[in-house]
């Protein structure tokens, strides 16, 4: 059984269907990319799964426990780390004093909250900027910033949304290098990303949105040819080598 | 990931210390406050630091939820009340000493918090505050047309023999003054250790953002819940000192609406969500209204208020973080000037 099973997962907004009929399964172990054109409604099923959305239908099942419908602190105990697209920081607070927020989930200690949070801190390359105040970061040190404080918790499945928009070409192989190491540290990943050279090659599978449904699912090689994705999304641009 | 760096991040911290004064500092004040009664005299002076120490108290409980946490509330003289009212009514009817009642007020207090919070803390933002408001106004009411509780015209508090175990105090307001300021004392201990443990860092997540406070695995109305509690039984630990210094409690000297503006803007005005905002609050705000009360004499009441709104729209404007910040600002810059000269040698 994978890690993390939806099933027929709905979501609607009055009218607008976000998301209809969501089925996707992710293996533990493994990179999972979520991709979609604007509006798919990738953030929605994140929201949904990570339990700031209450589904209209369908379930979602972790680790064998249904946790359709938990709310999001519960969702995080039991194991899923998630960052916001647009990010969220306490902003008054410093770097380290975010991050050791994520590691009070387990520790009453402030002591060992910020040993955690320090190596969070450490793996996304924030160190140099542990005691500057959240709300002074650059936006791609803000989206580092929620990936730590989501490592901190110890997840078993990290959720990243769009973690990667605005940072730089070297910023980027960095965060690609974070997140195979993550998942090299047994670490399972479903990530969105718009930047299509970085998903690729590290997702062992991709699921497709489009408006609010699931147009394919499958190896990143297929993906690429699959005629429906071509269209919808991916364009011209982009093909699998060869 | 080296390990190196992981102890030389622990290591270089405490030289950042937000308080590199608070060893000499505050020891100092303490000893000077200690000694102000014989230092002055005069019962106007007695009374006038004792409505500091009670107005910092308060301001500081109120810090709990709405510095913290960031639920403000405009509705905290309602737990002062009944806690005054608490202790009050079992001295009056029961004979019960006020030390028992001042806990028993605390607690009824935090039965009212929880009471109150747990259905508004759904609500969000101003709707929160408006929740406090009306719940306030609704203990207000209430006393008002009690009559076990003496109604509107309040309850007479009996002139006992003067000593601790009556907590009554006549020939000298000195007692008084030790009392509210061994108050103060404990809910700054507590605010201190507050702000360091998990409890802080959880209060302060949730006042940045719920959202993400939530996706980190805090039950945010659980915390807001225990921000309210804890700010609720000082308040309410306050009432029932205020009820047995003045030996009167009326539904208008202990849970009218201006009680609780009061109680809010002290702390808003000296810096919330810091430990010596509310502090600093009170000691200019309480002795400002109590020289523009006595030289102004009936006209003070307005003037001060007015005096009051302007101060609050000054710091609105020059730093919305409150007076505390205006003070970590000169000395982070000394210590910034300090690091570029000592980087310099
Ligand atoms: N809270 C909401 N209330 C109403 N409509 C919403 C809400 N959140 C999202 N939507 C709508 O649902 C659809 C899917 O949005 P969503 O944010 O999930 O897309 P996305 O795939 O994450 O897009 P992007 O790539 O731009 O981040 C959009 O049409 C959006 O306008
Ligand atoms: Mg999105």
């Amino acid at each position: 059984m994978a890690l993390l099973e939806v099933t027929g997962l709905t979501k609607n907004f009055g009218g607008l269907a976000a998301n209809q009929d969501i089925t996707l399964s992710v293996e533990d172990g493994t990179i999972v990319g979520l991709i979609g054109p604007n509006g798919a409604g990738k953030t929605t099923l994140f929201n949904t799964i990570a339990g700031l959305y209450a589904p209209d239908a369908g379930r979602v099942v972790f680790a064998g426990a249904d946790i359709t419908g938990w709310p999001p602190e519960r969702v995080c105990r039991a194991g899923i780390g998630r960052t916001f697209q647009i990010t969220k920081s306490f902003r008054q607070m410093t770097v380290l004093e975010n991050v050791m927020v994520g590691a009070f989930l387990h520790t009453f200690s402030p002591r060992q909250a910020r040993q955690a949070a320090l190596a969070a801190i450490e793996k996304t390359g924030l160190l140099s900027r542990k005691d500057m105040l959240a709300g002074n970061l650059t936006v791609a040190d803000r989206k580092r910033l929620e990936v730590a404080r989501a490592l901190a918790t110890r997840p078993r499945m990290l959720m990243l949304d769009e973690a990667m928009a605005g940072l730089n070409p070297k910023e980027r192989q960095e965060a690609v290098e974070l997140i195979l190491f993550l998942a090299r540290e047994g670490t399972t990943i479903l990530l969105v990303e718009h930047v299509m050279e970085v998903v690729m090659p590290i997702s062992h599978r991709l699921v497709v949105l489009d408006y609010g449904k699931q147009i394919a699912e499958g190896k990143p090689e297929a993906i690429a040819r699959d005629e429906r994705v071509i269209k919808a999304y991916l364009g011209e641009r982009y093909r699998a080598p060869g | 990931m080296a390990d190196t760096t992981l102890t030389e991040g622990a290591a270089g911290a405490p030289a950042r210390k937000p308080f590199p004064l608070a060893g000499v500092a505050v020891p100092l004040l303490a000893l000077a406050l200690l000694a102000y009664p014989f230092v002055f005299r005069l019962p106007f002076q007695h009374n006038l630091m004792i409505l500091v120490f009670l107005y910092a108290s308060l301001g500081q409980a109120w810090n709990i939820l709405g510095g913290y946490a960031g639920q403000s509330s405009l509705g905290h003289a309602a737990f002062f009340g009944v806690g005054a009212y608490a202790s009050s009514l079992l001295l009056v009817k029961f004979g019960i000493v006020p030390w028992v009642g001042m806990l028993a007020g605390g607690l009824v207090a935090v039965a009212l918090s929880l009471l109150i919070g747990y259905p508004s803390f759904r609500l969000k933002g101003h709707y929160f505050v408006i929740a406090t408001i009306v719940l306030a106004e609704i203990i207000y009411i209430l006393f008002t047309n009690w009559p076990f509780a003496g109604g509107a015209e309040g309850l007479f508090l009996p002139l006992l023999p003067e000593g601790v175990v009556n907590f009554e105090f006549h020939s000298s307001k000195i007692p008084y003054y030790y009392i509210i300021f061994a108050i103060l004392a404990v809910v700054t201990t507590v605010v201190f250790f507050v702000e360091r443990s998990k409890l802080g860092f959880y209060f302060r997540a949730i006042r940045e953002d719920p959202d993400a406070a939530r996706s980190l695995g805090i039950d945010i109305t659980r915390y807001k819940l225990i921000a309210m509690a804890l700010s609720a039984f000082f308040t309410g630990v306050c009432g029932t000192f205020y009820a047995q210094f003045v030996l009167f409690i009326e539904p208008n000297n202990s849970l009218n609406f201006m009680l609780s503006v009061l109680i809010m803007l002290i702390p808003v005005f000296g810096g919330s969500g810091t430990l010596w905002g509310p502090i600093l609050g009170a000691f200019i705000l309480i002795p400002l209204s109590e020289f523009t009360r006595v030289y102004l004499s009936g006209a003070g009441r307005a003037i001060d208020l007015t005096l009051y709104g302007l101060l609050i729209m000054l710091v609105a404007i020059f730093e919305p973080r409150g007076l505390w910040a205006v003070v970590t600002r000169f000395r982070s810059r000394e210590t910034l000037k300090w690091r570029f000269w000592k980087s310099q040698v």
